[in-house]
């Protein structure tokens, strides 16, 4: 069973990580992701982590959405010690506590946008959900689609599909909501609005931890984290932070004509 | 994952590839429509034969040269040829159970009438034959025991031999030329059709078994001695005092016997036993359709596991186990089985009605093929489809994800 730490005073930290290194052997070569990274989120926070290509950030998000297990270092998400922990139990902890969202959207094909969401409520072990369609739809009402259910991706826009895929990453009522670069296949427009949902989100109390390469998306957040080399160079609060509700109300009324419309039907498949 | 949600996943990526579940179905369609076509034919023939001979004759026994194993097949080369005429009047003479004793010569000839040429089976037989095979004339009378007596040169001819030579008229008291001898037509025996296997049973000549032997020259030995018992009852009593009566015609002890008396059951079972072997050779034939359909299946959950790989990599992300991956395309290729088991169940069927209509044979569809189709199919998904469906469940989600 994975150990609870109980000791500390303070509410237990969303994520806390201690040197942890990540290798990669390639052939003969080691290549070091990580080189020792501490790291510490407490609930409600929304962190962005910033670097340059190459730099490690992705195998941290790796780390911290359970998707792999550190070389050597400790992590614990909501209290629980994640490292050591077999393929089951790392796949129920991401069922539990966290929600994804990924830069390709990574929605099911075909696949009408309440299906999408509904998902993650079916592959829930502990049965704690009953009526899960109603769920999937309250969480499409949450990020504005409730008009789209019966969407399939291909019929709906790029910020429309990341909105799906919001909607799917928070049905399950994450403790901690991962995006890598969630604004990356966006334009600017739709950037604005998808920060704006997750301000929202995060004003709700949702931790929120995101990827971006964009100092423009990162100016939305509350704390910036950058990485260089597989080490934490830079940790500090964001200042002077846009509220990107206000920068969207601007952008409507500058650009009326933009108005993303929600009638388009694109017709790429991802 | 609940199950009811496991197949409706399934169904889902089923309907998203329509064109290609239908072919791949098909394999599985052919080749479980093709097994029970094959045991549908083999077991209509069984249960023709078993009906064949029990209208054989009423109560009949049948006495053949050679002992028998436990099969009932005849082994044993020195015992060949060791049926007599004797055997067959001491068994006339001292049987009580009895109703008719006859011997039975046969041999495959030439007959000759007005010009046309018929080739057919001669039986030489006595009197009692016609009480043995319960066989009535349509014309005609049967040959007398002055006939047999006097090697007399009659013949009774069978309905489809009388249409062949004598269209159209009646043949009694016409002739016949078998092997340049003349023959007198006493009657014709009234049509029966064709017995289990197709033969033609009214492709027949019968004379007296005395004229056979001294007018026809080849190989006339005696093939079997027929004897019908009193009745059903004594059926077991009348093959005992049989068998007790060719020990003592062929001076010899009770474990020695040259020869074997058998009962219409264990007749039938031995012809039985020859068809089974068949139903089986053909099954097991078809069956070689349905594991190359199973490899149509492996080959497609292969196909779909890797362009699936990045829904995989999104499954697991949000909480799927490889457990429930696996089970997702488990079910997948089992539904498509099961699924291509019950429309070959139709297929099969309809089949082998339309080969009953075509051929004339009977057909028979039994039960137990049918929860085998569909069990076999299922078992197909099952074995085809977990290869592919392991490789998905151990697929790296990090790998999967980045996956184009
Ligand atoms: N699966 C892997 N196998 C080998 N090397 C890897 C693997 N994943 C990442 N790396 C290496 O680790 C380093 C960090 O990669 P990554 O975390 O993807 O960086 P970023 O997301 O910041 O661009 C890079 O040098 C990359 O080549
Ligand atoms: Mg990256």
């Amino acid at each position: 069973m994975p150990n609870v730490i109980t000791s500390d005073a303070s509410p237990t930290p969303v994520i806390r990580i201690e040197g942890v290194r990540k290798d990669y052997t390639m052939g003969d070569n080691i290549v070091h992701a990580l080189r020792g990274v501490d790291l510490t989120a407490e609930r409600g926070e929304m962190l962005a982590i910033m670097g340059a290509s190459g730099s490690g950030k992705s195998t941290l998000m790796n780390m911290l959405g359970c998707l792999d297990t550190p070389t050597s270092g400790s992590y614990w998400l909501d209290g629980i010690r994640v490292d050591g922990l077999n393929r089951n139990q790392l796949a129920d902890l991401r069922n539990e506590k966290l929600g994804f969202v990924f830069q390709g959207f990574n929605l099911l094909a075909r696949t009408s946008a309440l299906d999408n969401v509904e998902l993650p409520l079916l592959y829930d072990r502990a049965g704690r959900w009953k009526n899960t369609k109603e769920l999937a739809a309250e969480a499409l009402r949450r990020v504005g689609l409730d008009d789209r259910l019966d969407h399939q991706p291909s019929e709906l826009s790029g910020g429309q599909q990341q909105r799906v895929a919001i909607a799917r990453a928070l049905v399950t009522a994450p403790t901690l909501l991962l995006a890598d670069e969630p604004t990356g296949n966006l334009d600017s427009h739709m950037t604005v609005e998808i920060m704006s949902l997750f301000q929202e989100l995060n004003d709700q109390g949702i931790t929120i931890v995101m990827v971006t390469h964009e100092p423009d998306v990162a100016q939305y957040c509350k704390r910036v984290v950058e990485v260089r080399d597989g080490r934490i160079k830079r940790d500090h609060p964001v200042e002077d932070r846009h509220n990107a509700a206000a920068d969207l109300r601007q952008l409507l009324a500058t650009e009326p004509e933009e108005e993303e419309d929600p009638g388009i039907m694109v017709e790429e498949t991802v | 994952m609940k199950s009811s949600v496991l197949i409706r996943v399934a169904g889902e990526s089923i309907k998203k590839n329509k064109m290609r579940t239908l072919l791949t179905m098909l394999g599985i369609v052919i080749g479980v429509g093709a097994v029970i076509i094959m045991v549908a034919v083999g077991q209509g023939a069984q249960r023709g034969i078993a009906n064949q001979i029990n209208a054989l004759g009423t109560n009949l026994l049948v006495i053949t040269a050679g002992a028998s194993n436990t099969s009932g097949v005849s082994q044993g080369a020195q015992a060949f040829n060791r049926l007599t005429i004797d055997d067959a009047e001491k068994l006339k003479r001292e049987g009580t159970l009895f109703a008719g004793v006859t011997p039975v010569v046969m041999t495959r000839v030439q007959v000759l009438a007005g010009g046309t040429n018929w080739r057919t089976t001669i039986n030489g037989v006595s009197t009692d034959w016609q009480t043995v095979r319960d066989w009535q004339t349509s014309s005609g009378d049967f040959f007398t025991d002055n006939d047999l007596r006097g090697m007399r040169k009659v013949a009774l001819i069978g309905q489809t031999v009388a249409d062949n030579l004598f269209p159209g008229v009646d043949p009694v008291g016409s002739q016949i030329q078998i092997r340049n001898e003349p023959f007198d037509i006493v009657g014709v025996l009234a049509k029966k059709g064709q017995n289990a296997v197709g033969q033609d049973q009214d492709d027949i000549v019968v004379m007296p078994y005395t004229t056979a032997q001294t007018r026809l020259s080849g190989n006339t030995r005696i093939w079997q001695i027929l004897v019908s018992a009193t009745s059903q009852q004594d059926i077991t009593a009348a093959q005992q005092e049989a068998a007790a009566i060719m020990r003592e015609s062929h001076k010899i002890g009770d474990g020695d016997d040259d020869f074997t008396v058998r009962n219409q059951t264990e007749i039938a079972n031995a012809a039985q036993g020859t068809t089974k072997i068949m139903t089986w050779l053909l099954a097991s034939i078809a069956s070689v359709s349905l594991i190359v359909g199973g490899i149509g299946i492996m080959n497609i959950m292969l196909v779909s596991v890797t362009e699936r790989t990045r829904e995989i990599g999104i499954r697991m992300a949000i909480g799927a186990r490889g457990s429930d991956v696996l089970t997702q395309f488990l079910v997948e290729s089992i539904v498509m089985s099961v699924l291509g088991g019950a429309v070959g169940l139709v297929v099969g069927v309809g089949g082998a009605s339309l080969v009953a209509r075509f051929t004339g044979w009977s057909t028979e569809v039994p039960i137990a093929a049918v929860a085998l189709a569909i069990g076999f199919s299922a078992a197909v998904g099952v074995f085809f489809g977990f290869y592919p469906a392991r490789k998905a469940a151990a697929l790296d989600p990090i790998q999967a994800l980045r996956y184009e």
